[in-house]
């Protein structure tokens, strides 16, 4: 099979979701380029209307998403940095999420918001946080992180087509990241997990860039001869709980590796709905694996030791084997 | 300058803002009987709505605000149904999940937000839907002066000068923001001076006079509609009553019985009666107008309270599409 980046897969998604259907528009800040050259040439395709380059007004951008959706239109904005996001904290918490189900369902938010996500490029506390989970709090929101250029493509075509406002996570380190990805089209539903690894003493949840490094520390594992499995569920909101539960119940261990930080964060999420839901299979207590709760610090040794990595990771499952 | 409209027009506008008047009086009355109702009182403000609504087409659109439900009326929504939303009840426009804030698509209603400021992007989203479709659609977004000091305000109005959509910003100007005059938090006197820097027209507009209002509209709407931009216009106006129901110390507290007096004697439906009589319209026809809106104000009443509660299960419903 071909390979191709993330950020490739992601501008095919576009680019097929946008000669499709003609209400799919794209709209961002330097949206004709991208910082990170995810939309770069669509313009050139599809012209100054459809690939919109937007005024640096986040709660406007997404505001408008929204007005555009409730009268027709399948808006997929950008929003350059995930960090933005509270700019438009409004128009996305208390609009986007709330406006269908107010209005009793008589028009749909059908918008997407691709954020990149993430650290790992020195620039500091305000452009490398990872706040998927603060949106997966609100109900009428979905929330997508995925991890590998098949799941970024599948999973996008599936954002634009649905109908509920979607927060797209993109992480700014895998925009480089090559992976196998078929010619033509497919779709991955949203609220499906995938395991990434089988394994059979521990399973490792992780989400985005954390999946590799959850891979890394498997692999390191299995030299030892523990076998941990790990399970990407794709789309935060809504989560696949069972493919979790399936997962626990027959390893008994859990492990959450997450980048943001761990008070509140998704581990806490994830380790009570299995507390609630099948605290009987748990051999061990659950670890979380998260980003110390320090904003994102800029020098990149401080960086890099805020931020869960591989060690931290097999770690966490030594300790509960 | 004396602004002459044909009977009909006149005899609309009075009929929309003697409804919106005894409507808005009902709820009064159903609240002081123990209803529980979000009430912010327009009445005072009729012109303002009913006059920039009679230029619109059945298929534009309206972001209205928090003051009264003139724009509801105004656009062809039942007073029944109106009344029923407000009391929380099944038959409402939105099951009784919105209350005020409630839509009627089919009318071009979006829907209002209880975030002040938070309209204008979605109007602006709106506008340019209507725009990408080719629609010929206006969008009228109404709003009060606290508004346009809000961020959302100045990127809407930006976002629509530079991509020249169909937008009428309408600003009720009722000089207090709460229990603050606006003139201690504002830094202009005229909110429509605002719109020179975004390159729109403003216009300041006496919101008392119904037919200034359908004046200024039209201009603005035509401008909307040829393809030329967004305008705004500045309604200046009063409301009698206080910000919201337990407002009580309006007279006295922070405005004065003499201010809110003075108001009152240039109320803008008096205006127009006089206006309509000394143009030679029968004072019984006028009355037979109120005679008929108060028989349908009643039976608005009989249909809402006699209307049943809302099975709680819809709750779950239109959370996601």
């Amino acid at each position: 099979m071909r390979e191709i980046t993330y950020a490739e897969a992601i501008r095919e998604a576009l680019r097929e979701e946008m000669a499709r259907d003609e209400r799919v528009f794209i709209m961002g800040e330097s949206i004709n380029y991208g910082l990170f050259g995810v939309t770069a040439g669509l313009r050139d395709e599809f012209g100054a209307e459809r690939v919109r380059n937007a005024p640096i007004s986040e709660a406007s951008i997404v505001g408008a998403a929204l007005g555009a959706a409730l009268t027709g239109m399948r808006p997929v904005v950008e929003i350059m940095f995930a960090d933005f996001l509270f700019c438009a904290m409004d128009s996305i918490a208390n609009e986007a999420a709330k406006w269908r189900y107010m209005i009793a369902g008589q028009a749909s938010a059908s918008l997407v918001i691709r954020t990149p996500q993430g650290s790992g490029l020195g620039m500091g506390c305000h452009h490398s946080q990872s706040p998927e989970w603060v949106f997966a709090h609100f109900p009428g929101l979905k929330v997508v992180a995925p991890s590998t250029p098949y799941d970024a493509k599948g999973l996008l075509k599936a954002s634009i087509r649905d109908d509920n406002p979607v927060i797209f996570f993109e992480h700014k380190m895998l925009y480089r990241m090559k992976g196998p990805v078929p010619d033509g089209e497919y779709i991955i539903p949203l609220g499906k997990a995938d395991v990434k690894r089988e394994g059979s003493d521990a399973t490792i949840v992780a989400t985005s860039l954390m999946v590799h490094r959850a891979l890394e520390a498997a692999e390191e594992l299995a030299k030892e001869g523990i076998s941990a499995e790990v399970i990407d569920p794709r789309t935060l909101s809504p989560l696949d709980k069972d493919a979790i539960l399936e997962s626990v119940r027959k390893t008994g261990r859990l492990i959450i590796a997450e980048e943001a930080c761990k008070t509140g964060g998704f581990g806490a999420e994830v380790a009570a709905m299995v507390a609630e839901e099948a605290i009987d299979a748990l051999d061990a207590p659950i670890r979380r694996v998260a980003a110390f709760d320090v904003p994102i610090p800029f020098s990149p040794p401080l960086e890099d030791y805020v931020i869960p990595n591989k060690d931290r990771i097999a770690e966490a499952v030594r300790s509960v084997v | 300058m004396i602004i002459d409209v044909p009977e009909g027009v006149m005899l609309d506008l009075y009929e929309k803002m003697v409804a919106t008047r005894l409507f808005d009086l009902k709820v009064k009355e159903l609240i002081e009987k123990g209803h529980r109702i979000l009430y912010h009182s327009g009445v005072g403000q009729e012109a303002i709505p009913a006059g920039v609504c009679a230029q619109l087409r059945r298929e534009d659109y309206v972001v209205p605000y928090h003051r009264g439900w003139g724009y509801m009326i105004a656009k062809g929504m039942d007073m029944g149904r109106i009344l029923a939303e407000l009391l929380g009840k099944a038959s409402g426009y939105c099951k009784g999940k919105a209350g005020t804030h409630m839509a009627c698509l089919e009318l071009g209603v979006l829907g209002k937000t209880g975030i002040v400021g938070a309209g204008l992007p979605v109007a602006v989203g709106a506008a340019l839907s209507a725009k990408m479709r080719n629609s010929g659609q206006v969008v009228a977004c109404f709003f009060g002066e606290g508004a346009s000091n809000t961020g959302a305000f100045h990127e809407a109005l930006n976002m629509a000068a530079v991509w020249r959509l169909p937008v009428i910003f309408v600003c009720e100007n009722n000089l207090y923001d709460m229990y603050t005059p606006y003139l201690e938090v504002t830094s202009v006197a005229n909110i429509a001076d605002r719109a020179s820097a975004y390159g729109m027209p403003g216009e300041v507009v006496d919101g008392q006079d119904v037919l200034a209002v359908y004046e200024a509209a039209k201009r603005a709407v035509s401008r909307a509609r040829r393809g030329d931009g967004p305008s705004l216009l500045e309604c200046k106006t009063y409301r009698w009553y206080g910000h919201f129901m337990a407002d009580e110390h309006h007279y006295g507290g922070y405005r004065s019985i003499e201010e809110v007096e003075a108001w009152r004697a240039r109320c803008p439906i008096r205006k127009l009666r006089d206006r309509a009589i000394s143009k030679g319209i029968p004072a019984q026809e006028l009355d037979r107008i109120e005679e008929r809106v108060r028989a349908k104000v009643e039976e608005a009443e009989r249909f809402a309270l006699g209307s049943p509660e809302p099975d709680p299960r819809i709750a779950f419903e239109d959370v996601y599409a």
